[in-house]
């Protein structure tokens, strides 16, 4: 099965920022293990953009996390034979990146 | 109830859970597994008083079931890609069981996945392995039926879609995700023991038995398991006291008050049992075993005033360092009561405050500790505090009764 593995981050308690060797080996880890499909941190919230052309001409606005407290900071893509070998990685990663980890399946 | 009538709901208590357990794994889908069980029931509820009931019911109803399982999926005809990918998940590769391979486990183990929320757990493992009806659930948890029948259904749609897998888990993860389990079945039972709500039964006599039944197929399951024998004495030793706990008026009857002759022997002596079993084996004692414990001294003594509190203490002592929780902490103060006396204990539970503040026993329990030490007025504020809080109707009597007890104006200590 696939998910996706977000890392959910808080402005008001962030994650200590000097993880990304850690998140490195802990990449490399799951590229050998044959678990790692495709990961990405992401820019900051106040440089996302949102599109909205359901109406007649198409509205441009500010991304909708950059308001809220939560939001998410990076992604990962995995495969994984089932949901408890998913979640046990992302107990995992959680340390790793010193976040909060969603694991949500495609469908 | 006629003989058949009996014979169905003894072979629905035996083979509920087996036939969910063996559809679920044939079929990779917890929804036609439950549907199907319950189809086949109902047949058998149909054709029994006239067939007469079957040699094996247990394999009549498995046949029966899985042939409304395949009708079913011949019906819809459309087995989309997505069931196929599930059944994938649930036909893996056979995994070393050793002695404990039963289907039921695997059941029990996917609808108490931690993944789950506790509630979701609960009513999950109520529905697929006791059996209950939604609407009987509903009731148990003073819910309604539609929320009760959609909390079960997404719960079956997350294991689907999430692949939360469909066995037991690993032997290095097992000690972990058995305490899950039981901590499901002490959610049952509570339930059961301290009834929450206006105008409900103090004791809802279902769901103690339910989760007694429950725990008793856990420990067939799993027989070494020192947690299991723990967590289905506490439950034994506290059921044998259950109709001795409640008066002909609907109070709740204390420990100490309680007709100790009126404790079911039987229940009180398997209980008992277990404790000794668990002692013999010479391994640390998890937290069930030594509330079992606890409960067993308690249990041993014919009067109130031969209780052994200084072994009472020692064991909560035991528990504190297992679990160090206010409310381990509550129910340690009342045994150091009994045995250094109300000063001490009060001291002790008044650095409880902060944590228990919204808690109806912290308030009763230092309402009693005040009334010993014939600070009235103070108790009298406790009670006042405690009767407002409790959710148990039998509970909310016994503590009114012991406030109006209290000498009115009786001199402070302050």
């Amino acid at each position: 099965m696939r998910y996706l593995v977000s890392v959910i981050d808080d402005k008001d308690n962030p994650g200590s920022t000097d993880r990304q060797p850690a998140i490195s080996t802990f990449n490399d880890r799951l590229i050998a293990e044959g678990y790692w499909v495709f990961a990405g941190g992401l820019a900051d919230t106040t440089a996302a953009t949102v599109i909205d052309n359901r109406g007649e001409q198409a509205v441009f606005t500010d991304g909708p996390f950059v308001e809220s407290k939560e939001y998410l900071a990076g992604v990962w893509v995995w495969e994984a034979p089932d949901l408890d070998v998913a979640l046990k990685l992302a107990t995992e990663a959680s340390k790793v990146c010193d976040r909060k980890i969603e694991v949500r399946p495609f469908q | 109830m006629s003989d058949v009538e009996a014979a169905i709901t003894r072979v629905h208590h035996e083979e509920w859970a087996r036939v969910v357990a063996s559809l679920t794994r044939r079929f990779g889908d917890l929804d036609i597994a439950e549907e199907a069980a319950a189809e086949a029931f109902a047949t058998a509820v149909e054709r029994w008083p006239a067939d007469g009931v079957p040699p094996n019911p247990g394999a009549w109803l498995t046949t029966t079931a899985n042939r409304k399982a395949i009708d079913r999926l011949r019906r819809e005809n459309k087995r989309d890609d997505k069931q196929k990918e599930a059944q994938m998940v649930y036909d893996g590769p056979p995994e070393p069981l050793g002695a404990i391979d039963d289907e039921r486990l695997r059941l029990i183990f996917t609808c108490c996945h931690p993944a789950l929320a506790m509630e979701t757990r609960v009513a999950l493992t109520l529905r697929m392995v006791g059996g209950l009806t939604v609407p009987e659930i509903a009731r148990a948890f003073l819910v309604q039926e539609t929320a009760m029948g959609q909390r079960i259904t997404r719960a079956k749609s997350k294991i689907k879609a999430a692949g939360i897998p469909y066995r037991v888990p690993a032997t290095e993860d097992l000690p972990r995700r058995i305490s899950g389990v039981l901590a499901v079945l002490f959610v049952v039972f509570n339930e059961g023991y301290l009834a929450t709500g206006p105008d409900t039964d103090p004791v809802r006599h279902e769901l103690t038995a339910e989760a007694i039944r429950l725990a008793r197929l856990i420990r067939a399951l799993m027989p070494g398991d020192g947690e299991v024998a723990g967590l289905l004495a506490l439950m034994l030793l506290t059921e044998a006291r259950r109709t001795a706990r409640v008066s002909a008026t609907g109070e709740l009857v204390s420990l100490e008050e309680q007709d100790r002759g009126s404790w079911d022997a039987a229940l009180v002596a398997e209980g008992h049992r277990l404790v000794r079993e668990r002692l013999a084996s010479g391994i640390a004692p998890g937290r069930y075993q030594v509330l079992a414990a606890i409960n067993a001294v308690h249990t041993s003594a014919r009067d109130v005033r031969d209780t052994d509190w200084s072994q009472i203490v020692a064991l909560y002592n035991q528990l504190i360092r297992l679990d160090p929780s206010p409310i381990v902490a509550l129910n340690r103060a009342i045994a150091v009561a009994e045995l250094d006396g109300p000063e001490v204990a009060l001291a002790a539970v008044d650095r409880l405050e902060d944590a228990l503040a919204g808690y109806h026993a912290y308030h009763a329990t230092r309402a009693e500790f005040l009334r010993r030490l014939g600070q009235s007025l103070n108790s009298r504020a406790a009670y006042d505090k405690a009767i407002e809080l409790a959710g148990n109707t039998a509970e909310t009597a016994y503590l009114t009764r012991r406030r109006d007890q209290l000498v009115a104006g009786s001199s402070e200590a302050g």
